[in-house]
């Protein structure tokens, strides 16, 4: 039977068919849609971890104890993830192990877009990368078989197009889910230095092994075609080339760590010239240069951004394989469109305490999720994102070093990015005594990757009760004295609250707690404006708020939009906005 | 080997663009054809623009439209149907709803939403509709079935049997939505 499936949902159905005992992860575009939808299969134990570390240890502990198993992160992920991933070389498995890495080439939704192939060839692990749906399943069951019989872990790296395309898959029956017998194995698995050192030698007879198992594996195969021009592709890469030059003789790498050198050299004797044709990084490239074969690569394609066949019609054209399509100028003479960048949803708790922080003109250290959303204008509440945790810590870093700055600057940070990384980060604070001041604007979810619960919210990925961390009594417990409970829709507390916070020696914690909008909709009556009162000053546009439009010099409210959260009635100077328990 | 047909389909999130993907995947598979669907999500439900792009066809490799490439541009709102027309291919069909969201750049009166959008793409698109989706779901019974007005107004345009569409419909929405849909659909195609 066959199915449409999008890359994640294929991974997840390709982990049910290959017998996967446990899957583990933290969301992040555009990996999170993975576990959600393996979650839905009740035979397979699956979970939210509070971070990509914690989740691939429990990868790696299950593995080692027999079972086949799924960890799933987006690229910057495996960062946090990188310390286990390389000794988990190292130790190997008993069961399975497969890491997916979920690499966003165009940064469609992430801070950078590192390219994580490198990340396989640093940690001494194979990898895996499909180029669609189908490809995505039938890899899962592929990479648990490699890592069980080269005892290493796999990388399987998807990218956004292929994560959230979808195509047709051919659905098989699942495996029965086995557990290899464990058996205490310290040389292999206890990585002091004494096995370490053995485990190092054996990853190396391992990925020797490996090395000839790729030139003969049937994901690394050639297309047969024109000998004048041959390609060597991989991911997402292919079915472009696929497209333009459907002609032309492809080598597709599917195993893309360690690479099949014969094969390769084997492919490059046949053709005339070849090119490389792959997303960011030079990969393949450089690896394929240091054979000593001549090839062409990043001087024609570029190395940042996404491709797509047009783009490579285009230098393909250049380069004089190809005669130019006809283009048709659609755009001389027409207006330019103005942006539609995301915004916070009207009624959004984030909103008003960037509000407030811009108008006390303070230094705002900021992290990632909707709110980093806070940061553009007109709101212009943060000031700088870097990574997951980095909030905390950054802001504490000003404190020690800048006096003068330090008296105006506050870290935000969200409710699951707190629980992911921002513990250790006040910790610190505690301990290196700065006295910063911290927000956790707890929505109660993980709102940015769309509603996933965390262990703040009383629910597990799998729908179960959970219990609830007190995050106030966290913070209490981390050393923090000063620990404030506010509305973050009431605008005067959250400022009352950000003043004593600052004033305060040592760390302080305000905790702006309500629900996301989307999560729980109140049904408030709307906000109306007297048109006979308002003076067109436009500060309530400063809220960024979707529902809130100027013309005409007079305010108005769009009451389709609008969930009455009033915090424009709040800013409003002259008293036009109305809120809905005021009779307008 | 029949080239893939190529939708591309705009709007703003919230706008039920993924509905109506869902249904043209439908519509694909009763032909018996290959297709792939490309959309990106993450800031989707934040009021961002979205894109979602449907290739039907023997046999599709790439999973995404170059500019110059869509045979249909299905637009959800005005501004989205300016800002993706170079997607268009030449002598290609573009089918426009002629609901305004302005987006919050114009609210806060940082940018304007351009005047006559539709009468300047008239100027240079020969085959484009123009319909107000919302007014006619509305009059079907259901704001929520814009998204099926237009995919009743693209059905027109592509060769395939309407019976198709109908069951494809029918797979895809809830029972107890499926009659106002299918007034929806039929308003679409005779507009
Ligand atoms: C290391 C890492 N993992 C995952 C992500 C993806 N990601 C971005 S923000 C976020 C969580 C946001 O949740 P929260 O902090 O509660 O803020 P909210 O969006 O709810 O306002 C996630 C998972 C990331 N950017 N970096």
């Amino acid at each position: 039977m066959k199915e449409l499936l999008s890359g994640n949902a294929a991974i997840a159905r390709g982990a049910i068919e290959a017998g996967v005992t446990l899957a583990s992860g933290y969301p992040g575009t555009p990996s999170t849609e993975i576990l959600e939808n393996l979650s839905r299969c009740k035979d397979v134990y699956s979970e939210w971890a509070p971070n990509e570390k914690v989740a691939l240890e429990v990868g790696v502990g299950a593995a080692m104890a027999g079972a086949r198993t799924l960890v799933t992160m987006k690229h910057v992920g495996v960062n946090v993830a990188a310390d286990p991933l390389f000794t988990a070389a190292y130790t190997g498995v008993t069961g399975g192990l497969v890491l997916i890495s979920a690499d966003d080439p165009g940064m469609h939704s992430s801070q950078n877009e590192q390219d994580n192939r490198h990340y396989a060839r640093f940690a001494k692990v194979a990898m895996l990368e499909p180029s669609d749906s189908q490809e995505a399943k039938d890899m899962v069951a592929l990479g648990l078989e490699i890592s069980e019989n080269f005892d290493i872990p796999v990388m399987l790296r998807i990218t956004t197009r292929v994560a959230h395309s979808q195509g047709m898959v051919e659905l098989n029956e699942p495996l029965p889910r086995e557990i290899k017998p464990y058996s205490k194995d310290v040389k292999k698995y206890l990585m002091v230095p004494a096995f370490g050192r053995l485990r190092r030698l054996s990853l190396e007879e391992r990925l020797t092994r490996l090395k000839e198992y790729s030139e003969t594996t049937r994901v690394n195969f050639i297309v047969p075609g024109d000998n004048k021009v041959g390609i060597i592709t991989s991911g997402i890469s292919y079915q472009y080339v696929r497209e333009v030059l459907p002609g032309a003789s492809v080598l597709k790498l599917g195993l893309t760590n360690p690479l099949p050198v014969q094969l390769i050299k084997q492919f490059a004797e046949q053709v005339q010239t070849l090119y490389v044709v792959e997303e960011l990084e030079p990969f393949l490239e450089e690896q394929i240069r240091m054979l000593g074969i001549k090839v062409t690569g990043k001087e024609m394609f570029p190395a940042t951004g996404e491709f797509s066949q047009g783009l490579l019609r285009s230098k393909f054209a250049e380069a004089g394989l190809l005669t130019a399509q006809p283009r048709e100028d659609w755009a001389t003479g027409l207006p330019q469109a103005p942006p539609r960048p995301p915004v916070l949803c009207p009624g959004c708790p984030h909103r008003g305490v960037f509000f407030t922080l811009r108008s006390m003109k303070l230094t705002v250290t900021g992290d990632i999720g909707c709110y980093t959303l806070g940061g553009l204008p007109p709101l212009e509440g943060i000031d700088c994102c870097v990574c997951m945790g980095a909030s905390i810590s950054m802001a504490h870093g000003i404190d020690k070093a800048v006096p003068g700055l330090k008296e105006k600057t506050v870290a935000v940070i969200g409710d699951s990015t707190f629980l992911h990384s921002g513990i250790t980060s006040l910790l610190n604070a505690v301990y290196n005594s700065s006295d910063i001041t911290v927000l956790i604007l707890d929505n109660r979810t993980t709102a940015m990757t769309g509603h996933q619960d965390h262990p703040a919210t009383g629910r597990t990925l799998m729908g179960g009760e959970a219990p609830e961390v007190d995050l106030e009594a966290l913070c209490r417990a981390l050393g923090v004295k000063q620990v404030e409970l506010v509305d973050p829709l009431d605008m005067a507390a959250v400022k009352e609250a950000v003043n004593t916070g600052l004033a305060a020696k040592g760390p302080s914690v305000i905790i702006a707690r309500r629900p996301c909008v989307l999560l729980k909709r109140e049904s408030k009556p709307v906000v109306t404006v007297d048109q006979e009162t308002c003076n067109g000053c436009k500060v309530c546009l400063k809220l960024s708020c979707p529902a809130i439009s100027v013309s005409d010099k007079k305010s108005s409210v769009d009451k389709t939009l609008c969930v009455g959260c009033n915090l424009c009635v709040q800013v409003c100077k002259t008293g036009a906005m109305k809120g809905g328990n005021a009779d307008a | 080997m029949l080239k893939p047909i190529n939708v591309f389909m705009v709007g703003v999130g919230g706008q039920g663009t993924i509905l109506a993907s869902k249904v043209l995947a439908a519509v694909a598979l009763k032909m018996g054809y290959d297709i792939k669907v490309s959309e990106i999500h993450g800031m989707a439900q934040r009021g961002g623009s979205v894109v979602t792009q449907v290739r039907l066809g023997e046999k599709v490799y790439s999973p995404v439209i170059s500019e110059g490439e869509a045979d249909v541009i299905l637009a959800f709102e005005k501004l989205e149907a300016l800002r993706w027309l170079s997607y268009l291919k030449p002598g290609g069909t573009v089918i426009i709803n002629s609901q305004q969201i302005s987006p919050v750049p114009v609210l806060a009166g940082a940018a304007e939403y351009p005047e006559d959008i539709t009468g300047k793409i008239k100027e240079r698109v020969a085959d484009l509709q123009v319909l107000d989706a919302l007014q006619i779901a509305l009059e079907c019974g259901n704001a929520k079935a814009a998204n099926v007005v237009l995919l009743g107004a693209m059905a027109k345009k592509l060769p395939v049997d309407e019976k198709i569409w109908r069951d494809a419909l029918a797979d895809t929405v809830p029972q107890r939505l499926l009659e106002v849909n299918n007034a929806a659909f039929t308003a679409g195609f005779s507009a």
